[in-house]
C-alpha cells in the first residue's frame, strides 16, 4: 500500500486493440489513464477504486501530435495542453483554443495533462468528488442544492436534479470552433460534434460526455471554418493558477466591414455543458459592435439564469464577460 | 424551531421539482426501483483487490523499459529500472506508486518535497526529459522511459551550484526553504527552454510553485538574474 491510493493493476498496452481488449475484459472495473491529473485525485480520495488502470500513453495509434487537416487542425487526444497552447498552427488559426489550454491549472499540470483528458474529465462538484452518494453517483439526493449547501461554483442554467458544472477550459472553445470528437467505438470510428459530446443531466446524470464505456477518444478535429476569425477567451477564477473557472467565455466571430456576419459564443462553468449564448449570437449578427451592443449583449447573456444560494455573483460575471468579448471586436 | 433552522435531513429532497417527475417526463408509470448505492454507483467504492501482490508473483524480470508487444496478458512488472540524475536505479515499484514516493522513500532522494500531494503546490517538482512535472501526481511506471532530474541532480558533480541556485542565494529567494527545491527545478527547466525570458514569461513559468512564505518576487528576481548567466 503506497500513498493514499487503493491497490490496482496497471496496464500499459502498446496498441489500440490491446487497450480495447483490456477495457472489454475488465468492464466497469477498468479506468483509462491519460495524463492522470484528474484520475489520481479520484484515486487518492478513494472515491473511485477501479481495479484495472489502463495507461493509454503507449498506444501506437494514439501518438501525441497536431497536424494540418484541410485548413483546420487535427489534435491527437494524447497531446499535452502545453503543446496545444504553444503550437504555431493552433496559435495562428485558433488562438482561442491555445488561450483556453494555456489557462488550465498550472504549467506542470499542462506539461502532463492531455487535451483528451481535459474534455473527458469529470465534474468538480465538491460533494460529488468527496464521495457523497448524490444523484450523479447513483444516489437520490443533490447535496449541493440544499438550504445549507455551499454551491458557489455550481450552475446558473439547466439544473436537472444535479447542479454540477463543466470544469473544462477547453470545452467551450471546442464548442465555439465546432470541433468534432473522433471516438473509437469497437472497430468503428464515430465522430461526435462537440456540442453533442458534452451532455447534461437530462441525457445522463452519471456522465459528462457522450462516451460510452469502452470508448476511446482518439482526437479532436477543428474544421477550417473559424480559422482566422476574430477570437476571444477569458476565464475568471479565484486564483489564476490551479483554480477552475467560476465563469469562462469563448467567442469566434467574422466581421466584414464593420458588421458581424457570423458569431458563436459559449460560456464554461455556468451549466453542466458549455452554454451556447444563442440569444447574444442572434442579437449581434448583422450589427456593428459598439457600446450599445455591448450593454445589450451583457443583459441578454445571463437572462433566464437561476442562481442557487451562493452563486448569484455568477450572473453579473457572465454579463461582464459577454460585454468584454463584444468589446474586443471594436478594439 | 422555524423551518430554516431545522438540521439538514439527508432523506429530504430539497430540489425544486420532485425527482420522480424527472424520471418519467412522459408520465409513464415506470419508476426504476431504488437500489443500494454501491450497486448502482458506477465504479464507486467497489471491493478492493490487492492486485499489487498478485502482480509480484509473476516472473521477476528487469523490464528493459521497452513495452511488450502484447501487454494485455500481464500488468506492469514491479521491478523496473529508472534513470535518475544520470544514474540507473533498480527499484521495486508498486503499480499505484507515485514518483515522489519512489524518490523519497525508496531511493532516499528526500530533496524532493511533498507539500500537498495533490498537484496543487509544486514542492514535488522534478524534470522528466527536461520538462517540469509534479512527481506527487505521476505514477512512477509512467516515467520509466524518461530521464528524471531531481534537485539532487541540479548542481554539477563537483558541487558547483547551478546558476539558478546561486542566483536564488544572491537574491535571498528562500525563507523557510520548503518550496525551494521545486522552485529551483521549475526555474532550471524553464531556462532550458527559454534562456532569455521576459519577466512576464518567467512569472508564468513559475506560477505552478506555491511559496507559503510569499517570497515570489525574490524567486522571480533570481530567475531573471540566472537567465543572464545560463
Ligand atoms: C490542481 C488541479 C487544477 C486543475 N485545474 C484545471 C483548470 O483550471 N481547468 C481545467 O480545465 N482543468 C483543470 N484540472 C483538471 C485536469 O487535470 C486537467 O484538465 C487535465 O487536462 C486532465 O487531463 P489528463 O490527461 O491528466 O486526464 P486523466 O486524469 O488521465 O483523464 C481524465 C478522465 O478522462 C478520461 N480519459 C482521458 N483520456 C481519454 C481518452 N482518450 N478517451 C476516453 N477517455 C479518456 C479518463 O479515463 C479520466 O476519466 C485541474 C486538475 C488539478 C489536479
Ligand atoms: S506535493 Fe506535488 S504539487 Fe504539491
Ligand atoms: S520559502 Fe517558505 S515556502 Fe517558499
Amino acid at each position: 500500500m503506497t500513498d493514499m491510493m487503493h491497490n490496482f493493476e496497471l496496464f500499459q498496452p502498446g496498441s489500440l486493440a490491446d487497450a480495447q481488449a483490456l477495457l472489454k475484459k475488465h468492464g466497469d472495473d477498468a479506468w483509462l489513464l491519460a495524463g492522470g491529473k484528474d484520475s489520481l485525485d479520484w484515486f487518492k480520495d478513494r472515491v473511485m477504486q477501479p481495479t484495472a488502470v489502463i495507461d493509454i500513453s503507449g498506444l501506437a495509434e494514439l501518438g501525441a501530435g497536431i497536424r494540418d487537416e484541410a485548413g483546420g487542425v487535427y489534435i491527437s487526444a494524447m497531446t499535452t495542453l502545453t503543446d496545444v497552447a504553444e503550437n504555431a498552427l493552433i496559435k495562428d488559426r485558433f488562438p482561442l483554443l491555445a488561450e483556453a489550454a494555456a489557462h488550465v491549472a498550472s504549467p506542470q499540470i499542462r506539461n502532463v495533462g492531455t487535451i483528451g483528458g481535459n474534455v473527458c474529465q469529470d465534474t468538480r462538484c465538491s460533494y460529488y468528488r468527496d464521495g457523497f452518494p448524490c444523484y450523479r453517483a447513483g444516489g437520490n439526493t443533490c447535496y449541493a442544492n440544499t438550504p445549507t449547501a455551499m454551491n458557489r461554483e455550481h450552475t446558473l442554467f439547466e439544473a436537472k436534479r444535479c447542479v454540477a458544472v463543466t470544469p473544462s477550459d477547453t470545452a467551450p472553445a471546442c464548442v465555439v470552433l465546432e470541433a468534432e470528437m473522433v471516438v473509437r467505438r469497437g472497430k468503428k470510428e464515430v465522430v461526435i460534434p462537440a456540442e453533442k459530446f458534452f451532455i447534461g443531466p437530462d441525457i445522463d446524470i452519471e456522465r459528462m460526455t457522450a462516451l460510452k464505456p469502452g470508448d476511446i477518444l482518439m482526437g479532436i478535429r477543428i474544421p477550417a471554418k473559424w480559422s482566422g476569425s476574430h477570437q476571444y477567451f477569458e476565464k475568471v477564477a479565484d486564483r489564476n493558477t490551479w483554480d477552475f473557472a467560476l465563469v469562462s467565455i469563448a467567442m469566434a466571430a467574422t466581421v466584414e466591414g464593420e458588421a458581424v456576419t457570423d458569431i458563436r459564443l459559449a460560456c464554461g462553468a455556468v451549466q453542466c455543458t458549455p452554454r451556447r449564448l444563442s440569444d447574444v449570437e442572434d442579437l449581434l449578427k448583422g450589427e456593428v459592435p459598439n457600446e450599445e451592443m455591448e450593454t445589450l449583449a451583457g443583459r441578454v447573456a445571463s437572462s433566464g439564469s437561476k442562481p442557487l444560494n451562493y452563486n448569484h455573483f455568477k450572473q453579473p460575471l457572465m454579463s461582464s464577460l459577454a460585454k468584454r468579448a463584444v468589446r474586443s471586436m471594436s478594439a | 424551531m422555524s423551518e430554516e433552522l431545522m438540521p439538514y435531513d439527508p432523506t429530504v429532497d430539497y430540489t425544486g421539482e420532485p425527482a420522480i417527475k424527472e424520471i418519467t417526463p412522459d408520465g409513464s408509470k415506470h419508476i426504476p426501483p431504488w437500489k443500494p448505492l454501491n450497486l448502482t454507483r458506477r465504479r464507486f467504492l467497489q471491493g478492493v483487490v490487492c492486485s499489487g501482490i498478485a502482480v509480484s508473483n509473476t516472473a521477476i524480470l528487469f523490464s528493459s523499459g521497452a513495452r511488450p508487444a502484447r501487454a494485455d496478458a500481464r500488468a506492469v512488472e514491479r521491478l523496473i529500472s529508472l534513470n535518475i540524475n544520470g544514474r540507473k536505479r533498480n527499484v521495486d515499484v508498486a503499480p499505484n506508486e507515485t514518483l515522489a514516493h519512489t524518490l523519497r522513500y525508496k531511493l532516499n532522494l528526500t530533496g524532493t518535497k511533498i507539500g500537498c500531494n495533490r498537484a496543487e503546490c509544486g514542492a514535488c517538482t522534478v524534470m522528466a526529459d527536461d520538462v517540469s512535472i509534479y512527481s506527487c501526481s505521476t505514477l512512477t511506471h509512467r516515467v520509466k522511459d524518461k530521464s528524471i532530474t531531481t534537485i539532487e541532480g541540479i548542481a554539477s558533480a563537483d558541487g558547483t551550484l547551478h546558476p539558478v541556485q546561486q542566483a536564488f542565494i544572491d537574491e535571498i529567494g528562500p525563507q523557510c526553504g520548503f518550496c525551494t527545491p521545486g522552485q529551483v527545478v521549475s526555474a532550471v527547466s524553464f531556462l532550458k527552454q527559454n534562456p532569455s525570458p521576459t519577466v512576464d514569461e518567467a512569472r508564468m513559468a513559475m506560477s505552478g510553485n506555491l511559496c507559503r512564505c510569499g517570497a515570489y518576487d525574490h524567486y522571480l528576481k533570481g530567475v531573471m538574474k540566472a537567465a543572464e548567466s545560463v
